[in-house]
């Protein structure tokens, strides 16, 4: 009997990213609808009355311009709109108006790194432009639901990957690898809480070395990194169980319900709408020229993630620490915003406290980063806070520890030094009284010993000690200083 | 030539001869006066009578200007206007209150032209007689017992009454033309997206046109002007603007083409007499007139009964009886809503085209119908291209036949032949216009010229030169 060790499965993503435009895709309503009422982001084409038609927004399509170039892909200087129909409440005009034949975005290749440093290529089979639906709401208990439409008409692109990933940490390097890549050319404002971005996971399991996929399922609406790994994991397992079982896997739609870590079928194949595209005539094709296409790719080549990696690199920032700041785009926005106001060596000292501090913290937040949420520390007050360390107002440790603490709002370091207690005391005197009393003292006795004896790890225990004895505010090079004259 | 009626209502308003007030009343008198033809599905008595005294205060300051000052005209009810309803003359839209008006009408108000009602139609524009109206039938102003044509026939009918100098129509297979014709007035189908499509209920994207009918082709002409031009909320609107045309100046020697698949077989005796009568007018003015042939001309109503359905039924999906127009109260879950809304609100011959649309879009239909039907059009537009490489306009009767009695083409497909030589120009968007010829006692008779794409100017010209003095 085959074991699960048998089986591998074959996954292919498709992403939905909201543009960060002003307005929709196709009217000049507010494309930003975070903290709006429903139904008031809204024009007469949102709506869908008779009489309007769509005016495609140029804003969009430099953005998607953008988003081909970051994805490494063919910029298409002629693409098209057609619509896709269905009925549903959140559609307004019955139809969306989306790209089939002509895509704005063509093929391309996405290295995709591991946490282990390596890379591994996708391929992207095209990446389209084209509307979002509004939001339905069903109120607990009610015979009716609730449409909002602000969201309708909100300008996505849609990036359609070849089946190239094979298991789950490859899925979720992927989602990450299009974050991070759409939110440095600015395509989007990334904010995954809000549905900027979402992934629809198509799975599929055969037997390793089989020639044959096997039948797909499709996992729609993900919104986080970890729901992708996740939604891999159960679906990889749940698709092998049936064939374990003799069963076969349905072609079908199915959810994901986050608190009980499970999908869900939707929607069967043979509930599949037949969506009846075709050109919509309202809308003349995009026509770019390649000059144009150049001018942004131009334009954009400083901000671009492999860039960004080379001039840290040449810098002397270590590969690790590039890295670490690209799986946290909002860290490395931060750093970017540094490099402009301090030196290189301050700079490393700043990457070196953020990515030892703030991933944690980041990770402990409800949702991913959040790239707009503008309550990381500014760079500023970073350069203010490693001068601190700099000029021995405060020690390293404290530097991490004020920073742990206060991260979501370090406007004033020194003033928060202060109230912590971490103002370091820099008297020499009183440190030399602190050094010789430990060094009297009989739990150092090994430790002199050992010092003696030429073992530099004695050092660490001394100044642990002291900085202990200190409150945390003896300077630990100076600590260090007073110890050698001692122990000579 | 013929006199025009609208710029004489302009200079006596603006000299203080007559009032915007005093045209409104009496337009509204005859309107009410030929309530029998069904022409108007309703008035918007208030705020015409409004805009007119506004009209006739500024004219007392001395301000004067609008090319259209004072003149009342009648808009098909597939125009968005303020005013009072806006209902494609479909059950699905009773009740709606347009909250913009469309571009057309915005730029002939700005003009001061005063919109005192909204012509009958077949419902949302999906008929050659006016008969598939939800509001009854329009009749012929030339005989009660007959079509006025369609799907402008309520915008024709009121012109032919002389209830108003200009109506506004909509053509998107023939729909000014045909009616012009069976009405005996001018109806004008311009270059697509010559005039702005936005505020006009669609009926196909790609064909739909908006024009004037009128009494002469200089007032036709007029409108056209006051109308054209890009409009940022309509992509498809021409950015090149219309050429000044030259009504009065007599066209240069022109090379005319008779399309010789509209002169064949299935032409009534009476409008090949006629056709050919203003035919041989035009050789004695000194124009070179060869038959042309444009082989596809057979192929272009099937072409145009596949692709103009697909449009519609894509167009009619918003009408869902969710966020406005007809809504079932009896739907019991969102299924229900959309079936019973739809089924009530749509007329049989909407239905029929939702239908055809749907099937010829869907998967496995796909190829052997719409997109093949496509290539085919692209064929008819390269024929017609090769043509005015020759010719300067082509001409052909606007209809096989002058106007059927009502209740005479029950058959749907006997009614879709009626479009027969209009919906070429259309698949082509090419400028076309009826012009109506001389018959005597007999019933109206339109002739067809239609011209290169852009060349708007040139088809007005040689109408108004070919018009019955």
């Amino acid at each position: 009997m085959a074991m699960i060790d048998d089986y591998e499965p074959t996954i292919g993503i498709e992403c939905h990213v909201q543009l960060a435009t002003a307005t929709k895709l196709f009217s000049g309503a507010d494309n930003d609808a975070r903290d709006a009422a429903p139904n008031t982001t809204v024009s007469p084409i949102c709506f869908g009355l008779p009489g309007v038609l769509p005016v495609l927004n140029t804003q969009a399509v430099q953005l998607a311009i953008r988003a081909g170039i970051a994805l490494n892909a063919e910029v298409n200087l002629f693409s098209a709109f057609e619509r896709k129909h269905y009925f549903y409440p959140d559609l307004p005009l019955g139809y969306q108006i989306t790209q089939l034949e002509r895509p704005v975005i063509g093929a391309g290749i996405v290295e995709v790194p591991l946490r282990d440093g390596s890379t591994f290529p996708v391929r992207l089979h095209h990446a389209h432009l084209e509307s979002d639906a509004g939001k339905l709401t069903h109120p607990e208990g009610a015979d009716y639901s609730l449409v909002d439409l602000n969201r309708a008409g909100t300008p996505l692109i849609e990036i359609v990957s070849e089946p190239d990933m094979h298991t789950s940490e490859q899925a979720k390097a992927y989602a990450q690898e299009l974050y991070l890549r759409m939110v440095y050319a600015k395509v989007t404002h990334g904010n995954l809480f809000h549905g900027n971005m979402r992934f629809d996971v198509n799975i599929s399991i055969a037997k390793k070395g089989a020639t044959e996929l096997g039948t797909r399922a499709e996992i729609k609406n993900l919104n986080s990194f970890k729901s992708v790994e996740k939604v891999v994991e159960y679906e990889f397992k749940r698709q092998c169980a049936l064939l374990e079982k003799g069963e076969t896997v349905v072609q079908e739609t199915r959810g994901w319900n986050e608190p009980k870590q499970k999908t869900f079928t939707q929607r069967s194949k043979e509930d599949a709408h037949d969506y009846r595209y075709f050109p919509d005539a309202d809308l003349p094709p995009i026509q770019l020229t390649q000059e144009e296409v150049d001018a942004v790719a131009k334009a954009m080549a400083p901000a671009l993630p492999s860039s960004i990696r080379q001039r840290l690199l040449a810098k002397s920032v270590s590969a690790k620490s590039i890295a670490t700041l690209f799986l946290y785009p909002l860290l490395l926005d931060r750093v970017l915003a540094v490099e402009q106001l301090s030196s290189d060596d301050i700079l490393k000292q700043i990457i070196d406290i953020l990515i030892n501090v703030l991933p944690p913290e980041l990770e402990k937040e409800a949702t991913p980063p959040l790239p707009d949420s503008g309550y990381l520390p500014e760079p500023a007050a970073l350069v203010t806070l490693i001068k601190l360390v700099n000029d021995s107002t405060i020690n390293g440790s404290n530097a991490k520890e004020l920073l742990r603490q206060s991260w979501k709002d370090l406007t004033d370091p020194a003033a928060i030094a202060e109230k912590l207690g971490f103002i370091q005391d820099n008297d020499e005197d009183a440190l030399a009284a602190l050094v010789d009393a430990l060094l009297a003292d009989p739990i150092a006795e090994q430790s002199v010993n050992d010092y003696k004896a030429g073992n530099q790890r004695a050092m660490g225990f001394f100044v642990g000690q002291l900085m202990k004895r200190s409150g945390g505010k003896a300077n630990p090079a100076l600590a260090q200083k007073i110890i050698k004259q001692r122990l000579g | 030539m013929k006199q025009p009626l609208i710029a004489p209502i302009v200079e006596a308003v603006r000299s203080g001869k007559t009032t915007a007030v005093a045209q409104v009343t009496e337009a509204i008198a005859r309107a009410e006066k030929a309530k029998d033809f069904n022409a108007i599905i309703s008035m918007t008595t208030d705020r015409a009578l409004e805009r007119a005294r506004m009209i006739d205060e500024r004219v007392a300051r001395g301000e004067t200007t609008g090319r259209l000052l004072g003149v009342p005209f009648i808009a098909k009810d597939n125009f968005l206007t303020f005013g009072g309803e806006t209902t494609a003359a479909s059950t699905m839209l009773k009740g709606f209150m347009a909250p913009y008006q469309s571009t057309a009408i915005e730029r002939l108000e700005a003009e001061g032209a005063i919109c005192i009602g909204k012509a009958n139609l077949d419902a949302f524009a999906h008929g050659g007689s006016t008969e598939n109206s939800d509001f009854g039938p329009t009749l012929n102003p030339h005989d009660k017992s007959r079509v006025p044509g369609g799907s402008s026939g309520g915008s024709a009918a009121s012109v032919a009454l002389s209830i108003v100098p200009f109506a506004l129509g909509t053509d998107t297979g023939g729909s000014i033309r045909l009616p012009a014709s069976y009405c005996g007035v001018v109806g004008f189908k311009p270059t697509y997206g010559r005039v702005s499509r936005f505020g006009v209920v669609a009926m196909a994207s790609s064909t739909d046109t908006i024009g004037p009918l009128a009494t002469t082709v200089a007032d036709a002409a007029l409108v056209l002007e006051c109308m054209a031009g890009l409009d940022a909320r309509d992509s498809t609107s021409l950015p090149k603007p219309l050429e000044t045309v030259a009504i009065t100046n007599a066209p240069k020697a022109l090379r005319i083409g008779v399309i010789k698949e509209c002169m064949g077989e299935g032409i009534d005796p009476m409008t090949r007499q006629v056709v050919e009568a203003k035919i041989a007018d035009f050789k004695a003015a000194g124009h070179s007139v060869e038959t042309v042939s444009i082989p596809s001309t057979e192929l272009a109503l099937a072409v145009y009964y596949v692709v103009v359905p697909a449009e519609i039924s894509s167009n009619l999906a918003r009408f869902d009886g969710i966020r406005f127009g007809y809504s079932a109260k009896d739907a019991e879950s969102l299924q229900e809503t959309y079936e019973k809304s739809r089924s009530a609100g749509f007329n049989t011959e909407n239905k029929r085209r939702i239908m055809i649309g749907n099937y010829v879009l869907s998967s496995g239909y796909y190829d052997a119908y719409y997109k093949r039907a496509q290539t085919v059009r692209t064929i008819i537009m390269k024929e017609y291209t090769a043509a005015f490489a020759k010719y300067d306009v082509l001409l052909s009767p606007v209809a096989p036949t002058a106007a059927f009695a009502l209740g005479a083409k029950a058959d749907p497909l006997a009614m879709y032949m009626v479009d027969v030589m209009t919906v070429g120009p259309s698949l082509a968007g090419l400028p076309a216009i009826s012009v109506p010829l001389e018959v005597g006692k007999e019933l109206p008779v339109g002739l067809q010229i239609i011209g290169a794409a852009g060349h708007d100017a040139l088809v007005l010209q040689v109408a108004a030169h070919a018009e019955a003095a």
